[in-house]
């Protein structure tokens, strides 16, 4: 099992939940996530003076698959998310132990879906 | 006769509503432009200051300044003395319209009450987001209760600049460069919020939490400002009401235009918080001359006030370094100051510019000296600034231990019924 977190920008977000509605992956957690780093947000100004926005807003995604699903899933975000330029985001993915259901305390794969 | 009395009464009493809501303006305006943690603060502060105002304006303010008895003291310091309720009712109405007198003296009183508490509220913007605040109230109390009603007195109740013919029709000076210059020396002995002037002689952005807030503000000041320069008319006259509808009007239309261009050329790009300062910047402008000036002269003077308000935002932001949140000692102390010289300029009569310049200089010289002393004493003796960490944290949990917006809208803590 696996889980894929990925970062995207907030513009990607109906292509890649469309993509993965394509290859049928039926739930993620969906935040709101603020990046900072060397590349600053816009400029705004405010009565004359010029200011950065302090963060960089994108999504997360975390999906937790199987993991024969995750080079589909790779795909599909890599592709509904590329606009080819700086700050597209990235994917991370992660091994996991267990996967427990709170409901019914259905373990593992059958916890997955 | 009695049908005319009716009338002017209740004229008076219908701009004195609109002066009222022009308190709710201030308020959105300045919430608007603080940061979000200040916001409880200062509506806090808007609430607590019409309510001393009225009082206050009551219990001595209304009779300082408009003194029963001409003589040297009266002339000077009026007298000090709550407001005489004998004098409230008018016994034949018929008689009364007769003589001249348009209203009873309980909406002289209520119709006053209401301006004297809008000069205070001029200085909780300047000061926001880092004053204690009883300290501040303490401050606004004596303001109302001695230091307007005194410069009032001057020019609307028998006073020397009176004796002088200089013209303030509504308070471009008597009310508007009295609190701008009261919001400076304030703003001068309290220093800049945290931050805001760099090391490296750089200014940092605070902006402003709310735009929808502030120009909902503004909009009610113009609203209001329909009563402020047209309920100065102190009567219903048809002719002088509805000319004053109309330059007040003409003038906070080419404030925006003014503080648009003005705004453009200085920063290149169209500054929404400018816009708002303009229209108020026209407002204050006219509203020395409101009842003596043609349409083309509120036009002018409007749009010369909308030109200056960005100037001055920026002068006293980035190269005085006096931190004004709002833009008070702007729009209320520079406008003001215009507008009353504007009177000598384009106003239609006999007015004198130097009387004009050297009467709202006194004002202005006597509001900025009066207030530095009282705050400077207050500042002595317990302080006026809350602590650093109180400021980063905000006033609202700071002073009140409250949000204005609650955290649960935040998301993680919202509690929906799954």
């Amino acid at each position: 099992m696996k889980k894929i977190e990925a970062i995207i920008r907030l513009s990607r977000f109906e292509l890649i939940r469309e993509a993965l509605a394509e290859i049928d992956v039926r739930f993620f957690t969906l935040s709101e996530v603020k990046g900072f780093g060397l590349q600053r947000g816009e400029t705004l100004t405010y009565r004359g003076s010029v200011y950065d926005a302090d963060y960089i807003a994108r999504l997360q995604l975390d999906i937790l698959c199987p993991d024969e699903k995750v080079s589909d899933i790779v795909d599909a975000i890599v592709s509904a998310g590329r606009t080819g330029k700086v700050g597209d985001g990235k994917i991370t993915i992660i091994d996991v132990d267990q996967v427990i259901r709170i409901r019914n305390s259905e373990t593992d794969e059958s916890a997955l879906s | 006769m009695e049908a005319v009395f009716t009338v002017n009464n209740l004229w008076i009493l219908v701009a004195t509503v609109l002066v009222f809501v022009m308190h709710l303006g201030f308020a959105m305006l300045e919430a608007g432009f603080v940061q979000r943690k200040n916001v409880v603060n200062i509506l806090f502060k808007n609430a607590m200051i019409i309510s001393i105002g009225l009082l206050t304006y009551y219990l001595v303010g209304f009779q300082l300044m408009y003194p029963p008895d001409e003589g040297l003291i009266a002339n000077i310091m009026g007298y000090f003395a709550p407001f005489d309720w004998s004098g409230g009712a008018i016994s034949n109405y018929g008689e009364a319209a007769a003589d001249g007198t348009a209203y009873t003296g309980y909406s002289d009183f209520i119709f006053q009450g209401m301006f004297a508490a809008t000069c205070a509220t001029i200085v909780s913007g300047a000061v926001a987001e880092r004053i204690k605040l009883v300290p501040f109230l303490v401050f606004a109390s004596i303001f109302v209760a001695i230091i307007y009603p005194i410069i009032g007195m001057w020019g609307w109740g028998g006073g020397w600049l009176a004796d002088l013919d200089f013209k303030d029709f509504a308070g471009s000076s008597l009310v508007h460069a009295a609190g701008g210059f009261a919001a400076l020396a304030a703003v001068l002995l309290l220093g800049p919020r945290r931050g805001k002037y760099r090391k490296d002689g750089g200014t940092t952005a605070m902006p402003g939490h709310s735009m929808p807030l502030a120009a909902m503000g503004v909009f009610l000041l113009w609203f209001g400002w329909f009563g402020f320069n047209g309920g100065s008319v102190l009567s219903a006259d048809p002719n002088a009401v509805s000319l004053v509808f109309v330059t007040t009007s003409l003038a906070a239309a080419a404030g925006a235009i003014g503080a648009f261009i003005m705004s453009y050329a200085l920063f290149k790009t169209y500054d929404l918080s400018m816009v708002l300062n303009g229209i108020l910047g026209g407002l204050v402008g006219i509203t020395a001359s409101a009842d003596v000036v043609t349409g083309n002269s509120a036009i002018a003077i409007g749009f010369i006030a909308g030109l200056i308000i960005p100037l001055s935002i920026v002068a006293f932001d980035k190269y005085l370094k006096i931190d004004d949140p709002v833009g008070a000692t702007s729009v209320h102390g520079v406008c003001g100051i215009w507008g009353t010289i504007a009177v000598g300029i384009f106003g239609i009569g006999d007015f004198s510019l130097g009387t004009q310049i050297m009467g709202t200089l006194a004002i202005g010289g006597f509001a900025f000296i009066a207030s530095f002393t009282i705050m400077g004493i207050i500042k002595a003796v317990v302080g006026i600034r809350v602590s650093e960490t109180e400021e980063i944290k905000g006033l609202d949990v700071g002073e009140h231990d409250m949000h204005a917006y609650s955290l649960k809208e935040d998301g993680v803590f919202q509690l929906t019924a799954e």
